[in-house]
């Protein structure tokens, strides 16, 4: 790992919503197994999380709802501001560069050329009210495409490389189905050839068939492109397609770490063993 | 007469001021006084005076005179008016808890300390015309004047004595039934926004103040919008109380408070159904809303307090199930100033001619777009019916 | 200054503070060209919505030596031009011009003269709406966030959506500018005739939205961009061959009017820049 080069560096990372008490640390975490502080009701989302990401590695995060998962992925986007810890980030030959010392303006530039998002629920990463075509479009518009044509033969070229029919570029998104939205904001996320691809959740609410198509076209593209993804999943299953190497999550700690087979094999935690055991 | 495109539009604005001017006294009746308008036109005053942010009686009869009765239009000639004014100096806070009431009601509780009082209440009139009021003369005002200290004897004070009673918003408090004040929107000094750019999110000061001079059948309307079925909030009234309220300022040398008169103001405050959560140690209270303005104003303050209380509740995230548009504190205060709403939806009378013409070449380089994709489409079907052949 | 100003009132009627808070809005504005700059708009004897914005602005630049002068859609004579500008002389007794080239201060609703500007020459625009990002974000908050970030995506995304249903740049007046390569702006509802005179100018352009209360500017030799894409790019109205039926000018911003003659009338083009129309007759006559 220290031999490769590093995409993504997470150090320390503490996020919590409320007002805090002297005991909250005490009383949260996995040994707990509250998130929550009984005494004054603060949740901590995310305490003390380190990962690195290589260039081109697919990490898998699993935990239930309320681990902390998605938290660490919106800082990770730089959508949620954390407390402290850092998140550096490195392009191949660069020097390393704290994105949380990016300013409003910089983040923005930085989470539209860098960074590609796709959420559990379309409505999120989508404008319902755009058109498909559009919705890929805005991406390239803000990398600065201002030739019409060539946006137009860019999204369609998206579109086909996500299996989606480029003849429907003009049509709304509330005619696509579930698994074909999936793929359009795959597009979206795709369009500006991002470094890092955060996925949130994608496949829940799913029919597994669907869900498996949609996990068939990120493996092509992870093969295809090399791109470095960030899979947040409550399932073991879906991680295990995708992730070489896994990271769990209990009550806002990682409470184990290492190769995904490794994990399935061996799990460690008694967490993690009771996620295996159900997931198997 | 010519509009713009006829040199002399100077003229034209000069004559049409005349010609508002005729039409006032065109009808040939005695010409109105101002004491006239003040005294039997209260609620045309009082609303002149709240949507115009100033409180001076008279001005605000003059105003509806020269508005002929336009109640925006009365309210914006006072608050042209009063930006004009220096500002000397600004009075001591006033409570409602000085209010000399006239009248004083809760629908919380069946009793209140203090007890309920109905006075000069309109709810529970029956709308049916009085044709006697048609042919009055100066001997009603004669009996009206008896009629009232017969009645204020009735009601058990002394002619000329109103009184002073507690509120019940206080003792709710007490029994920490509704929260002191709405959590997270306290700030030091009032916003001012006739002196400070209103800029969202804003301050609940700046909130009330611009409720407090917003435009009554807006406010109104977007309450009722909130209660009706675009929002959760079903309000309780805790307290309705209209009547006369010092005003003091701090002697300039002294510092001591001196009396320097009374206003005539309506004041309301309501509980909301949603709890409020201040911290998680405490229990939950309820949520107050609160609305206040110049005259006897009952509309316009119960309109204020519930969308005082829907907007704090919006603000804190304690709403549940729908929220509308009533909910969106940008779009409240933004779309209820009677000024500015009726400035902008008239200024589409001014000439427009410039960008019509701009529109014009627009929708001709899109009736263009249209008849070539027509004609494309007029090809594609010839020449499958030709292959057809 | 002339006698028979109202002394009832302050110089220029707004009092002295306003005045200064609003010239504090101005160099703001100009320090951040295409910034929308909030300020304390105050209540005036205008209707909101009829050049509140604007006014404030003149009132608070205005000396006594200045000469102004007032348009609407081109035009001295337009009834509110008139109507404003009897405000101001009244409560300044400044002189005031129709000659575009006579003015120092020039307040406009609509459109930007044809002579071109100088840069001893102000130019104070009325703005009814002052954020462009309103066509895909009304509320304010958000609105600032996305500016602040310059986060335009969703305004390019509306342009792109206007030429895949229209075949065109479907916006008529108000087009969407970038100002200094950072800010989206909103030329207010000039044609977009108008726009490339922002561009490079030599003059400073002031912004003034009285109901919605923000100040903005172009100051000289600032770069305004108008949102457009490589293959469909922005237009102005012009169109081969036009002509103003008055004074023969080809290259001027043409308004269509009915004018009545012995046969009943017909529809005829001409500037809508009177004072440059009268100038191109005067001169023809002149020469004639």
């Amino acid at each position: 790992m220290t031999s490769e080069h590093w995409l993504l560096h997470v150090e320390q990372l503490t996020k919590h919503f409320g007002p805090t008490c002297p005991d909250c640390r005490r009383l949260t975490g996995p040994d707990t197994g509250r998130s929550r502080c009984p005494r004054c009701g603060t949740v901590w989302a995310c305490v003390d999380v380190n990962v690195q990401l290589a260039a081109g590695e697919v990490l898998g995060i699993v935990g239930e709802s309320g681990s902390g998962k998605s938290t660490l992925l919106q800082m990770i986007h730089l959508a949620i501001r954390p407390d402290s810890g850092r998140i550096w980030y490195c392009d191949d030959g660069e020097t390393p560069r704290d994105l949380l010392a990016l300013d409003r303006y910089e983040a923005r530039h930085f989470r539209n050329t860098r960074l590609g998002i796709v959420y559990q629920r379309p409505e999120l990463g989508l404008n319902m009210r755009f058109s498909v075509g559009g919705n890929v479009a805005e991406k390239l518009l803000l990398a600065e495409w201002r030739h019409f044509g060539r946006i137009r033969a860019r999204t369609a070229e998206l579109m086909a490389k996500t299996e989606l029919p480029p003849e429907r570029i003009d049509d709304e998104p509330a005619t696509f189905s579930g698994g074909m939205l999936q793929r359009v904001q795959i597009a979206k996320a795709l369009a500006s050839r991002p470094a890092l691809l955060l996925l949130d959740e994608i496949t829940s609410g799913l029919d597994v068939s669907v869900q498996a198509r949609v996990l068939d076209l990120l493996r092509r593209i992870q093969w295809e492109d090399g791109i470095t993804m960030l899979l947040v999943s409550h399932d073991l299953g879906v991680v295990r397609q995708l992730a070489r190497r896994t990271i769990v999550m209990k009550n806002g700690h990682i409470v184990e770490a290492g190769l995904t087979d490794q994990i399935l094999e061996d799990p460690q935690h008694p967490y993690t063993q009771l996620l295996v055991s159900s997931a198997l | 007469m010519g509009y713009v495109a006829v040199r002399g539009g100077a003229e034209a604005v000069a004559r049409a001021e005349e010609l508002v001017e005729c039409l006032r006294l065109m009808g040939g009746s005695t010409p109105l006084h101002l004491p006239q308008i003040r005294d039997q036109l209260r609620h045309a005053v009082s609303r002149a005076m709240h949507e115009g942010a100033l409180y001076a009686p008279l001005l605000a009869a003059l105003a509806v005179k020269q508005a002929e009765g336009d109640s925006i239009e009365a309210a914006f000639l006072l608050r042209a008016y009063r930006t004009t004014l220096p500002r000397v100096m600004a009075s001591l806070p006033v409570s409602g808890r000085e209010m000399m009431c006239l009248r004083r009601i809760s629908a919380s509780f069946k009793d209140i300390p203090g007890g309920q009082m109905l006075g000069p209440a309109t709810d529970y009139l029956i709308r049916l015309l009085q044709p006697a009021l048609a042919n009055e003369d100066m001997s009603v005002v004669v009996r009206a004047a008896e009629r009232y200290e017969a009645l204020v004897a009735i009601g058990g004070q002394r002619p000329g004595e109103v009184g002073r009673f507690p509120k019940v918003a206080d003792y709710m408090r007490q029994e920490r039934i509704i929260v002191d004040v709405p959590p997270d929107l306290a700030r030091e000094a009032p916003f001012d926004i006739t002196r400070e750019p209103l800029t969202f999110p804003c301050p609940r000061s700046a909130r009330l103040q611009a409720m407090a001079q917003a435009d009554t059948g807006s406010l109104m309307s977007l309450a009722y919008s909130s209660v009706r079925g675009y929002g959760d909030a079903h309000p309780t009234l805790v307290e309705l109380r209209y009547g006369y309220l010092p005003i003091q300022v701090a002697h300039p040398l002294t510092g001591e408070p001196i009396t320097i008169g009374e206003i005539e103001a309506t004041e309301a405050e309501v509980a909301s159904k949603a709890h409020s959560v201040v911290n998680s140690a405490e229990p939950p209270r309820f949520n107050v809303g609160y609305g206040f303005a110049f005259g006897q104003s009952e509309l316009k303050v119960m309109s204020m307090a519930i969308l005082d209380s829907v907007l704090t509740q919006a603000r804190i995230g304690s709403l549940s199930g729908e929220s509308g548009p009533a909910a969106d504190e940008e779009f409240v205060l933004l779309h209820s100033d009677g000024i500015e709403a009726s400035g902008f939806v008239a200024h589409f009378k001014l000439p427009h001619y410039v960008t019509f013409e701009a529109d014009l070449r627009v929708l001709d380089r899109a009736r263009d777009h249209h008849a070539e994709r027509a004609s494309r489409l007029g090809q594609l079907v010839d020449q499958a019916l030709e292959e057809q052949r | 200054m002339s006698a028979n100003i109202d002394q009832l009132y302050n110089f220029a009627l707004l009092d002295e503070d306003a005045k200064r808070a609003i010239r504090r809005s101005l160099l703001k504005a100009v320090a951040l060209p295409g910034h929308l700059v909030p300020f304390a708009s105050r209540d005036l004897p205008i209707a909101r919505g009829w050049g509140t914005g604007g006014l404030q602005i003149t009132l608070a630049l205005v000396t006594p030596d200045d000469t102004l002068k007032v348009i609407d859609q081109g035009d001295d004579e337009s009834v509110n031009a008139v109507n404003l500008r009897r405000l101001i002389t009244r409560t300044t007794g400044i002189t005031t011009t129709v000659d575009t080239a006579a003015a120092t201060v020039i307040q406009t609703r609509h459109r930007i003269p044809e002579e071109p500007l100088r840069d001893d020459q102000i130019l104070v625009l009325q703005v009814p709406m002052a954020d462009p990002l309103r066509w895909v974000e009304p509320h304010l908050e958000r609105a600032t966030v996305m500016h602040g970030e310059a986060d335009y995506g969703k305004m390019w995304v509306y342009l792109y959506e206007s030429v895949v249903r229209a075949g065109d740049l479907r916006i008529a007046s108000q087009y969407p500018v970038i100002v200094n390569r950072r800010y989206l702006m909103d030329t207010t509802p000039i044609p977009r005739w108008d726009v490339p005179k922002l561009h490079m100018a030599e003059t400073l352009y002031l912004f003034g939205a009285g109901r919605e209360k923000r100040i903005y500017a172009v100051p000289p030799y600032t770069a305004v961009e108008p949102l457009q894409f490589e293959d469909y790019p922005f237009r102005t109205e012009y169109r081969p061959g036009q002509r103003c039926a008055r004074c023969g000018a080809e290259n001027a911003f043409l308004t269509t009017h009915f004018v009545a003659d012995a046969r009943g009338g017909r529809w005829e083009a001409t500037c809508s820049d009177a004072n440059y129309c009268a100038k191109r007759r005067a001169q023809a006559e002149a020469t004639a």
